[in-house]
């Protein structure tokens, strides 16, 4: 199973609910603004605690109310996008890549930083300081170091938001050639309906 | 330079250079570790403590001091403790008048430090824990890094505070040549005697000269620590 998600998370006064269960190497989770998308994501990376519920990606479980499971965030290996980036403004972009790739046990690494620059067009970003790339760079960075973590499955938060065009465009064929060439399950969040279905083997709905 | 002043006033400024160094750097953990965790944990108490903390900014100095003397005078709870125990006395020797130095300046430690923490992007911090990294090792190489500058400004604060820390000196260490008598102590007591203006005058002026040289140092500190968005004020 790639991704089992059945949680009620509180926040603040609003509750979010959700309850899929999806074997698609890609799975696309679509719905409002405030529907809690990116909630659901946090939950699965560990960094929100839902009331009760139960999380399994890539075949196993993270966080089981009954059962007592909570799997700390690092422990997780989630390969979490983060729509704004995160990257971490005090070192360059060479050492954020490396930040996580130094964390991950070499057998799990499934990725080599130069494959990664190759693969995402980043070579020549290296020594930059990460606060002033724009926005796509940035993008392209956050997702080099997300998949340098050697994770077990990815998190993908709006990748094309705020991107011109031609830019989203060969970000979608990126995400398209990890999906297609590497054994990690995906769960993405869009509002863009053409996107999702274009890359989604499965398409779950939050209201 | 050396004859300048006398070799009286450069002890004066050694002595006052000893205190305040070390009531910054012994207390510097500290004072990290109250900032940390007042801007970042929720717990009972907190807001007692950090009233606690801020004591000394509002209280008169003098009874700071006198607070001092009740709890490490010889008689007092913690005095008599490290007395009997290590043999350490406090009261009216150079280590007492960095502790009362220590405490005076914490409070402003700790703001500047919890302000610089604060503004540390938590979501830089769960940036770290997805990719891998221990809630220790998220401090370290996050946390920790960002709020440079403030731990910077805090230091400097610190160690001017405690280069003109007066009340709670003279009430807790009190007044002794070459022992406790620091830069503030000894322009007062210039001022009491007869024909000692121009020794005041040269003690204040390098009051101004080492309070610059604080500053100017703290600032380079953060200039070089690559915030160039940083101010230590």
């Amino acid at each position: 199973m790639s991704f089992e998600v059945r949680l009620t998370l509180r926040l603040g006064e609003a509750e979010v609910r959700a309850d899929f269960a999806s074997d698609a190497r890609l799975t696309a989770l679509v719905g409002p603004s405030g529907a809690g998308k990116t909630s659901v994501l946090n939950a699965i990376a560990g960094l929100l605690h839902p009331r009760e519920g139960r999380l399994l990606a890539a075949g196993r479980v993270l966080f089981d109310s009954e059962r007592g499971i909570d799997l700390s965030p690092e422990a997780r290996r989630a390969g979490y996008v983060f729509q704004d980036g995160r990257l971490f403004p005090h070192m360059s972009v060479r050492k954020n890549l490396a930040y996580g790739e130094r964390l991950a046990p070499p057998a799990e690494r499934w990725i080599t930083c130069a494959e990664v620059s190759d693969l995402l067009d980043i070579g020549d970003l290296l020594d930059r300081r990460t606060t002033n790339l724009s926005g796509g760079e940035v993008r392209r960075v956050a997702i080099a170091r997300a998949l340098l973590a050697a994770p077990r499955f990815l998190l993908l938060d709006e990748p094309t938001a705020s991107l011109d065009a031609a830019r989203a465009e060969a970000l979608l064929g990126l995400i398209e050639r990890i999906r297609d060439a590497m054994e990690v399950p995906i769960l993405l969040v869009s509002h863009s309906r053409a996107e999702v279905e274009r890359l989604a083997g499965q398409i779950v709905e939050m209201a | 330079m050396s004859g300048w002043l006398s070799a009286a006033e450069w002890a004066v400024i050694g002595l006052s250079l000893k205190v305040s160094l070390v009531a910054v750097l012994a207390s510097l953990p500290f004072a990290y570790a109250l900032a940390w965790l007042i801007a970042r944990r929720r717990f009972p108490g907190r807001m007692l403590l950090d009233a606690a903390v801020h004591l000394p900014l509002v209280l008169p100095p003098v009874v700071t001091g006198w607070l001092l003397l009740l709890a490490f005078g010889r008689n007092g709870p913690i005095g008599g403790w490290l007395e009997q125990t290590f043999g350490i006395t406090l009261v009216f020797t150079w280590v007492g008048a960095a502790l009362a130095a220590a405490v005076m300046a914490l409070p402003l430690m700790v703001r500047a430090m919890r302000l610089s923490i604060e503004a540390v992007d938590r979501k830089l911090v769960e940036a770290a824990r997805s990719l891998g990294a221990s809630p220790l090792r998220a401090f370290a190489t996050i946390t920790l890094p960002l709020s440079l500058p403030g731990i910077a400004a805090g230091a400097m604060l610190g160690f001017a505070r405690s280069l003109g820390e007066f009340g709670a000196t003279i009430t807790f260490a009190a007044n002794i040549e070459g022992k406790t008598r620091t830069l503030p102590l000894a322009i007062y007591t210039g001022l009491q005697v007869p024909g000692g203006e121009s020794a005041v005058a040269r003690l204040a002026i390098m009051a101004i000269v080492l309070s610059l040289g604080a500053l100017m140092v703290s600032e380079w500190l953060v200039r070089r620590s690559g915030g160039s968005r940083a101010h230590v004020l």
